[in-house]
């Protein structure tokens, strides 16, 4: 049906595609799940409550989350030249995924965090736990799941970003899309992408399911 | 010197604007090896105190001595050191969903820095001590409720605590898994020598296992002695409602519209005379039993009674005075009680 060029073009697409993917939620939850924590913490209600330091964490996740992905891609185009030392390609992609979904992740860890019985957190105060201890003995212990459904909504998320990201070329499934589809008219190459996209996307949903319920002891 | 002392404790609590008192100026010595109970209503402020004994609750005013050390001299770091003195159970349980029950048990040794293997030997231990030896995989989930407790007690045990602070552990069980949880406790008590609080707004918690009681009614302490003594002359209005409880407004009590009624308490010689149809006989005048229950207080059966008197005076004055007399406890109830 296709040309071996085209297929191969493909395979490359998906292969960028899982790449900004992934490495933009590893990196995005490098820095998502720290500042998760710290807004928990120094929440109103948190374990070491803090005005000024959850005020600066909130504005700057509001702000970021607030601006459309598409025009935080132009707007950081200096800062990835910076970083990457250029703008366009696959790794350039991650920079502005990067900053997107760190105040996403950040806002799903503290909302997981919350999810958990304040009455547990108290018993290990009781027990002489310490802050640290709290945090990663029984906060992420026992949000472990709640933890991971957010994991898996972001991760979906970002793959619809990168894809988004392929417009100014940024590369990947996207990308073959928007330039053979949009540009040229080849509808039929344009719809095996999309088709890849969704049968990515219901693997990381369905993956995402099953560990989650699989990790989950709380019902049976 | 008393295991832990609370010396003129008062604690507020700042509400949007204003100020709520939870605890006023609450004094209270529990001894070494006791099973001391902290009774009162709902938002009387016992869970406050509760919390004030391991300093979850930071006192507004005054101070908590544990053998002898004030909390509030403590650095953060001392206080969590000394908190693994002092176990605590709670209502909800408050087990760790995600760990089975054995992780749950070895949790306290586990951030205190004890080895895995030792942690293991012991929570074994802990379990037998609680009668849960087959559960050690379960988790949480899976056991009924008076089960988690258990994992519960055999958790707040783990770090050998030398007090055990329970915040209505019973309250969410059903009578007879709430007997069985009061027997571990008391055998706990009696094994280990541990010093038990128990708070509850169940008079039955108290009068089952507790010796001593403290009576906590709108932040302030109402009361406080040995529970075979408050039990049979309660003196202050929250002691003789948490005993009596509210059932009398609704007998009844009002149609009758006696002026006097009082309680009677009795003990076990007194039980063995027909106290009552005696008195009767005697004073050839009737009267009105409103209520009559049996309960078992400390391991001895109590009789207890609330009589509507006639209402002259000076036969209700010589009956109050026969019943004294045959040895029964004998105490006025309040007309809006």
């Amino acid at each position: 049906m296709f040309e071996s060029k085209v297929i191969g073009m493909i395979i490359e697409g998906i292969r960028d595609t899982l790449y900004m993917t992934i490495g933009s939620t590893i990196v995005g939850y490098a820095l998502g799940l720290p500042l998760g924590i710290v807004l928990f913490v120094t929440s109103d209600k948190g374990l070491k409550p803090n005005k000024i330091i959850y005020r600066i964490g909130d504005f700057v996740c509001n702000i970021i989350r607030s601006i459309p992905f598409l025009i935080l891609l132009i707007l950081l185009i200096p800062f990835t030249r910076l970083i990457v030392g250029k703008s366009y390609g696959s790794t350039a992609t991650i920079v502005p995924l990067v900053i997107c979904a760190a105040p996403y992740i950040a806002r799903v860890v503290e909302s997981s965090l919350n999810e958990v019985d304040p009455g547990v957190i108290e018993a290990a105060k009781a027990m002489g736990a310490n802050p640290f201890q709290i945090i990663f003995k029984v906060l992420i212990v026992e949000a472990k799941t709640s933890l991971f459904r957010g994991l898996t909504i972001t991760t979906g998320l970002l793959l619809g970003y990168s894809a988004m990201s392929g417009t100014v070329g940024g590369g990947g499934l996207g990308d073959i899309a928007v330039r053979y589809g949009y540009y040229r008219w080849q509808t039929d190459i344009m719809i095996v992408t999309v088709i890849l996209l969704i049968v990515i996307f219901q693997i990381i949903q369905n993956l995402g399911n099953f560990v989650s319920k699989k990790i989950d002891h709380r019902k049976r | 010197m008393s295991e832990i002392e609370i010396k003129n404790l008062t604690k507020k609590f700042e509400m949007k604007g204003h100020t709520v008192t939870a605890l006023s100026d609450i004094n209270l010595s529990i001894e070494k090896g006791d099973i001391f109970g902290i009774i009162g209503m709902s938002g009387a402020g016992k869970s406050t105190l509760v919390r004030s004994v391991n300093f979850l609750e930071k006192p507004t005013q005054g101070s908590v001595l544990i053998d002898g050390v004030d909390l509030s001299t403590l650095t953060e770091k001392e206080l969590r050191k000394k908190r693994r003195e002092i176990g605590m159970i709670f209502q909800n349980f408050n087990l760790l969903e995600q760990k089975n029950v054995i992780d749950n048990i070895c949790f306290p040794l586990e951030i205190s820095g004890s080895r895995k293997k030792e942690a293991r030997v012991r929570a074994k231990e802990l379990l037998k001590t609680v009668n849960l030896e087959e559960k050690e995989k379960a988790y949480p989930s899976q056991l009924s409720g008076g089960q988690k407790q258990r994992v519960a007690i055999a958790r707040a045990l783990a770090t050998n605590p030398k007090i055990l602070l329970c915040d209505e552990a019973t309250s969410a069980l059903d009578p007879q898994t709430t007997d069985s949880i009061l027997k571990l406790l008391k055998e706990i008590n009696e094994t280990l020598g541990i010093t038990i609080v128990i708070i509850t707004h169940q008079m039955s918690v108290v009068t089952q296992v507790c010796k001593h009681v403290a009576i906590i009614d709108n932040g302030r302490l109402a009361e406080e002695g040995l529970v075979e003594e408050i039990f049979e002359s309660p003196s202050s209005d929250a002691a003789k409602e948490l005993i009596s409880g509210k059932e009398i407004t609704f007998t009844p009590v009002k149609s009758l519209d006696t002026k006097r009624k009082i309680r009677i308490v009795f003990k076990e010689n007194s039980a063995y005379e027909p106290v009552i149809s005696n008195m009767i006989l005697k004073f050839k005048t009737p009267v009105n039993i409103l209520k009559a229950d049996t309960r078992d207080v400390g391991g001895k059966a109590r009789g207890e009674m609330i009589l509507a008197l006639p209402e002259e005076e000076a036969v209700a004055d010589a009956i109050t005075e026969y019943l004294k007399e045959n040895g029964l406890a004998v105490s006025g109830i309040t007309e809006d009680l």
